[in-house]
């Protein structure tokens, strides 16, 4: 069992020092997804802008409590996402669900995925894929709450509630 | 590295023609590591002596139990009957049948929850009532009461917990009271393996008449149980951690108690007869055992049950606490790692969960699976219980009759090298 296939160098960098953590002002949306078989647990705020075509990933802000590889797989999307073009983020989800769900027989695109393809060597332990998908699920949760509400033009920034979780 | 400087007393004598009755514990994992399993809290491995008795059945005595009016079908009535004889004589009980086969000890929780709710008269729970439990319950005995009370307009109340794990007993006079119906307990915690004093609880809740459920799904497995001197009213175990298979639990109730509870599950072999107007219900157990029961896994259980008593409960148990003594010495060698619970092995059973500064359990588990280490990482179903000690979740290493101590301290090397792979101290 090859243990440095899971544990990436990078993976166990962005779990000692996580990019974007925390959770900030403004955003639109906020969730708060747990996996229910070990307890890990993220609450993730989304920010977007623009309208239409135009629509980018402002900000995504978390406040996450689980393993190296859940910890990592949030730092890691926030520094891919944030930035992007609403349509490009969502084709990097596709991409990297197509990495975990590939059982180790998806070669990742380095291009594409930067520090995700640390992530490739997690698809060949079934019981750990569901820790790297969990803040995926949350960003695509929450911004689809977004994008589902109303047109974005309209959306007006909510400030933090007092209540976190 | 640490160095086995003394076998604990209390070992089971023979351990190591114990182990070689576990076909499974001769199994090598990747990478060539024995297999060291520290799980059986989770579910226990098995004896030959249960697949042999339950492949038997299946090779030789199959059939229906009870409504097969030929030769295999009376022989498998025996081997499913003969479970019950033996699991009646393993726990004491006053009646064989007062012991009821469920699917699994959540099953017969909900059974007692279920009738609870739909029962009339004296046992009864309505607005008003209060159905007690403790802060260290597993979900599968807090779920169904959460269910009762909120179906019936009830109170759910808490027994807390010490900072050293304990059941907090110090507002006792408070919690249990007139409006007290239901005590619902767990006799050895599964997470902190605190052992309660459930006889004097069960004292306690009989003075206001409550009725008290013990669940005894890790106390069965490692410890003697006499359901007559538990104080338990209903008493609820599984078969897959007493060394036998899965798909099988018990409820053992008191007959009075039983027999007033109304059926949980309608279906064939619960019923006295039925007519298009109505149907009268059969007596107990069979009142409570609607449709074709766990047969063969009743023929393995009851074979499980043979095979702990042989060895002997108090021989079990005196193993366990020195196995558990003997971990409890060797993880406080590991600096950054605390455990959740007692500290002393005579106040606890064989379960112990742990954290380490800086890995997470999951991670931890990973590492110690790569070397062929099996423990059990996560919330272990018991999220107040957790959340009471603030944290998310534990690693935890529970041990059985077959553990050795050389598999502790293999243990205890994985915990090192696991720290020095996540870099932490």
């Amino acid at each position: 069992m090859d243990l440095d296939s899971l544990y990436q160098e990078i993976i166990l960098d962005h779990y000692k020092n996580p990019h974007h953590a925390g959770l900030r002002d403004p955003f639109e949306a906020e969730v708060h997804h747990v996996n229910p078989t070990c307890g890990d647990e993220v609450t993730l705020r989304v920010h977007l802008s623009g309208t239409g075509d135009d629509v980018v990933i402002e900000d995504v802000s978390y406040d996450a409590e689980g393993c190296s590889i859940s910890q990592a797989a949030t730092s890691v999307m926030a520094d891919l996402v944030i930035g992007k073009p609403l349509a490009e983020a969502l084709a990097l989800h596709e991409e990297f669900l197509t990495l975990m769900q590939g059982r180790g027989s998806v070669t990742p695109d380095e291009e594409v995925l930067e520090d995700a393809v640390a992530f490739a060597g997690v698809a060949r332990f079934p019981a750990r894929v569901k820790c790297a998908l969990l803040s995926w699920m949350a960003w695509k949760d929450a911004t689809s709450q977004i994008v589902a509400a109303a047109p974005l033009a309209e959306t007006s920034p909510q400030t933090s509630p007092e209540e976190t979780r | 590295m640490t160095v086995e400087t003394t076998t604990p007393a209390g070992l089971l004598d023979g351990l190591e023609l114990i182990r070689a009755d576990f076909p499974i514990l001769g199994r090598t994992l990747a990478d060539g590591h024995p297999l060291v399993y520290l799980d059986s809290a989770n579910t226990s491995q098995k004896p030959q002596v249960v697949v042999d008795a339950m492949v038997d059945h299946l090779e030789r005595h199959n059939a229906n139990v009870a409504r097969a009016m030929h030769q295999l079908g009376a022989e498998s009535t025996a081997g499913f009957e003969g479970g019950r004889d033996k699991v009646a004589a393993f726990l004491n009980a006053p009646s064989r049948d007062e012991v009821i086969f469920t699917k699994n000890a959540s099953e017969a929780i909900n059974l007692v929850a279920n009738t609870l709710a739909w029962a009339q008269g004296p046992l009864a729970v309505g607005p008003g009532d209060e159905v007690l439990v403790t802060e260290m319950e597993h979900h599968s005995n807090i779920v169904p009461w959460q269910l009762l009370t909120e179906r019936k307009g009830a109170r759910l109340r808490w027994f807390g917990i010490t900072d050293d794990g304990r059941l907090d007993l110090s507002n006792i006079d408070e919690l249990v009271n007139e409006r007290t119906k239901v005590v619902s307990l767990t006799w050895v915690s599964n997470m902190l393996g605190t052992v309660n004093p459930v006889a004097e609880i069960a004292r306690r809740a009989h003075e206001v008449g409550a009725v008290v459920l013990v669940d005894a799904a890790q106390a069965v497995p490692q410890m003697p149980v006499d359901v007559q001197a538990s104080g338990a009213d209903f008493l609820v175990f599984t078969g897959h951690k007493v060394t036998g298979p899965t798909g099988i639990g018990v409820l053992w109730g008191r007959r009075e108690l039983l027999e007033q509870l109304p059926p949980f599950l309608g279906g064939g072999e619960m019923i006295s007869t039925v007519s298009m107007e109505r149907s009268t219900y059969a007596g107990i157990p069979s009142k409570f055992e609607a449709g074709t029961p766990p047969i063969v896994e009743a023929v393995g259980l009851g074979a499980a049950v043979d095979y702990l008593a042989a060895i002997g409960m108090d021989a079990v148990r005196a193993h366990e606490e020195a196995i558990t003594g003997y971990a409890l010495e060797g993880l406080s060698t590991v600096s950054g790692l605390t455990v959740l619970g007692p500290q002393r092995a005579e106040l606890r059973g064989g379960a112990i969960s742990f954290e380490i500064e800086g890995v997470h359990p999951h991670d931890v588990s990973q590492v110690l699976d790569s070397r062929g280490i099996a423990v059990r990482a996560g919330h272990h179903c018991a999220k107040p219980a957790h959340k009471r000690f603030g944290v998310q979740s534990s690693t935890r290493m529970s041990s059985y009759l077959y553990t050795t101590p050389a598999e502790i301290d293999t243990l205890i090397d994985g915990l090192e090298y696991t720290k020095k792979y996540f870099k932490v101290d």
